[in-house]
């Protein structure tokens, strides 16, 4: 029994670390302690109401007919197919986006933690990665637009009749999702190389190794879990994403090609994702087919937060392994 | 032994290379900018400082660009856009100041005042809201949320009311803001939670030693501590609310509309659009020139605005290195 006490007693000493009663705090401090759970339970509530609400309707809508079905414009839920081609968009899209930015990320972070000359240089490479980061993404997507409507940019898309350049293509939308992605894996990759203790780098010198030596066969290999766990936290930033995929990749319900080259021709074409399939379903989008739209809000969510746990599992791993 | 010899020569091309693809990014980047402001520069020019003023119903003006001649000499560009730039303001900053509380608040609880096994269960718990992609958001906003508002909340009295100016649906300001204040909390929490894990031990073990009990150690010491990383993470989710367009195009009522605090609670329930999500609402008509460069102007401020969030961010977080610490 923990009576009133000037001094903490020792029953009330857990895991060696003394705790004073909540009961002796003046008032305002027992409601802010309060507060503070409330918040605490209230956001683990409302993320639970989030995933049973979303899993409900998902097991009720999500027919295994849907995923491998093409949509198409039906007036009704029962005649506008399933969304195999907003998968394969997904899938596609956040393909062509890691693989612009995973080399692009590492290189640059490898640069500015290991070179970084001149100074000022990489100071101003810094802030310009900060504004991407913090430049919504319907800026950037117009922004490719403008970019990728440029006549001699015109192989990455198509042209219409009139000889204006579309600009809108999974190569274009790829390749700005890349600017969302390229700030997360660079931040991870630059965190793991800091970590790197300078003594490690300094015994491979000693070997006679030369710095650029250093940095793929010592380095690199020793930050891959945070190079990992970055490519997989921006793969669920390009899935997330709806602005790009409806500014620049068309966001048609089908994949559309361009051109007689299969695989170049999907590459080169419009399309549309997930996300951008829950958009046009929604009753704010022109399909307005909430059921569709629930099924397919299901599938991105389990994408999303199967990265999600990949990338806990991923940085679990490497800290146990650090200690 | 030649590549030995050769290393040093290796070396500089390596330094040379990974700095060229660096520096890239970083043209990239100061092109945006500039061709972004150059396709804007019209819209600007032609409304002048008035650009950012009220006056007359900016939906009719959008439309009116859009259905404007195809002619170069006739373009229409009038634009009063005060309507969308008082929406960004309005959600923005009623989001931001929820989620401010409430992400201090729980980073609070996550550091300190959570036993260990619900700290496991928050932890994943605030990644998983961060991961959710904004159309869930709206989805679940515009099916299950709106229609409640509009069950509740708007009343044939409240709609009557303001009927001469707007119509009232589900779809409005309160809705966005909660979605959108949901939306950003685990960014802040994170970056709050960061930032209060580097306070030094010593400075919490210190005020405890003095007979300070938990929450006023946090309140007056880690808190105080953080402030600056606690202002960055403001600034930061800022950023990321004003950018927002997809979840704001779909719950925000979409309608270029100032909704008007003197009309009291009704207030809350009047339609609006932020620029974002009226550059999404109009994205489909940017073939006509001139509201392609009116769009681009809504980009530019959009621009504008969260490279001075980033600049600021920066700004704010110095003092923290006075302490020696690195948020």
């Amino acid at each position: 029994m923990a009576s009133e006490h000037a001094l903490p007693s020792p029953a009330a000493t857990r895991g060696g670390r003394p705790r004073d009663s909540v009961g002796s705090w003046p008032l305002v401090d027992r409601v802010a302690y309060l507060l503070c759970w409330a918040v605490g339970i209230g956001l683990c509530a409302i993320a639970g109401v989030i995933v049973v609400f979303m899993l409900v309707k998902g097991i009720a809508y999500v027919r295994p007919i849907l995923l491998v079905q093409s949509p198409s414009a039906g007036a009704s839920e029962a005649t506008s197919g399933g969304f195999l081609d907003p998968i394969v968009g997904t899938l596609l899209l956040t393909a062509i986006g890691t693989v612009i930015a995973a080399p692009l990320g590492v290189a640059m972070a490898v640069w500015l933690n290991e070179y970084a000359r001149p100074a000022w240089l990489a100071r101003a490479v810094e802030s310009g990665v900060e504004m991407i980061a913090g430049t919504p993404s319907v800026v950037l997507a117009i922004f490719g637009l403008l970019v990728f409507s440029r006549p001699f940019l015109a192989f990455l898309s198509q042209t219409s009749a009139g000889g204006s350049v579309f600009g809108r293509s999974f190569l274009t939308a790829g390749a700005i999702m890349a600017l969302l992605a390229i700030p997360l894996i660079l931040g991870s990759t630059r965190e793991g190389l800091a970590q790197v203790p300078a003594h490690v780098r300094e015994a491979s010198y000693a070997l006679g190794k030369t710095k650029a030596t250093t940095i793929r066969r010592v380095l690199l290999p020793s930050v891959r879990p945070h190079i990992a766990g970055g490519v997989t936290l921006g793969m669920g930033r390009i899935v997330g994403d709806t602005a790009i995929v409806v500014i620049l990749l068309g966001a048609t319900l089908r994949l559309e090609g361009v051109g007689g080259l299969p695989g170049l021709s999907t590459l080169r074409g419009t399309g549309g994702t997930l996300t951008s399939y829950v958009k046009y379903n929604s009753p704010a989008g022109e399909g307005n087919a909430p059921q569709k739209a629930y099924a397919a809000a299901f599938v991105l969510l389990i994408m999303v937060l199967a990265l999600n746990a990949l990338v806990t599992r991923i940085t679990s791993r490497h800290t146990r392994h650090m200690r | 032994m030649g590549r030995r010899s050769s290393g040093g020569s290796r070396d500089k091309r390596a330094e040379l290379a990974l700095g060229a693809l660096s520096v890239g990014v970083l043209a990239i980047i100061a092109l945006m900018a500039v061709t972004v402001f150059a396709k804007a520069w019209p819209s600007f020019a032609h409304n002048g400082i008035k650009w950012f003023f009220p006056g007359g119903d900016v939906d009719q003006q959008l439309n009116a660009i859009l259905g404007g001649p195809k002619d170069p000499a006739h373009y229409v560009y009038h634009l009063r856009a005060w309507p969308l730039l008082w929406g960004t303001i309005v959600t923005t900053a009623l989001a931001v100041l929820i989620a401010l509380v409430v992400s201090v608040l729980a980073a609070v609880f996550i550091v300190e005042l959570a036993p260990a096994a619900v700290r496991r269960t928050i932890d994943p718990v605030v990644r998983l809201l961060a991961a959710v992609p904004s159309v869930v958001y709206g989805l679940i906003g515009i099916l299950a949320i709106a229609p409640w508002v509009e069950r509740t909340f708007i009343s044939q009295q409240r709609k009557h009311s303001v009927a001469y100016v707007v119509q009232l649906t589900g779809s409005n300001l309160s809705v966005a803001v909660l979605i959108l204040a949901l939306m950003i909390v685990p960014i802040m929490v994170a970056l709050v939670v960061g930032a209060l894990q580097t306070v030094p031990r010593s400075w919490t073990e210190g005020s405890a030693a003095l007979g300070v009990n938990r929450w006023r150690t946090m309140w007056r010491v880690s808190l105080r501590t953080a402030r600056p990383a606690i202002v960055a993470a403001t600034v930061l989710a800022t950023a990321r609310a004003l950018g927002e367009a997809i979840m704001l195009s779909m719950v925000s009522g979409s309608r270029g509309f100032a909704a008007n605090p003197l009309d009291g609670s009704t207030f809350l329930f009047e339609p609006v659009r932020p620029l974002a999500a009226t550059i999404i609402d109009y994205i489909d008509g940017i073939s006509v020139v001139p509201l392609e460069q009116t769009l681009y102007a809504m980009a530019a401020v959009l621009l504008v605005s969260c490279a001075f969030l980033s600049l600021a961010a920066w700004a704010v977080k110095q003092p923290m290195k006075r302490y020696g610490i690195r948020a």
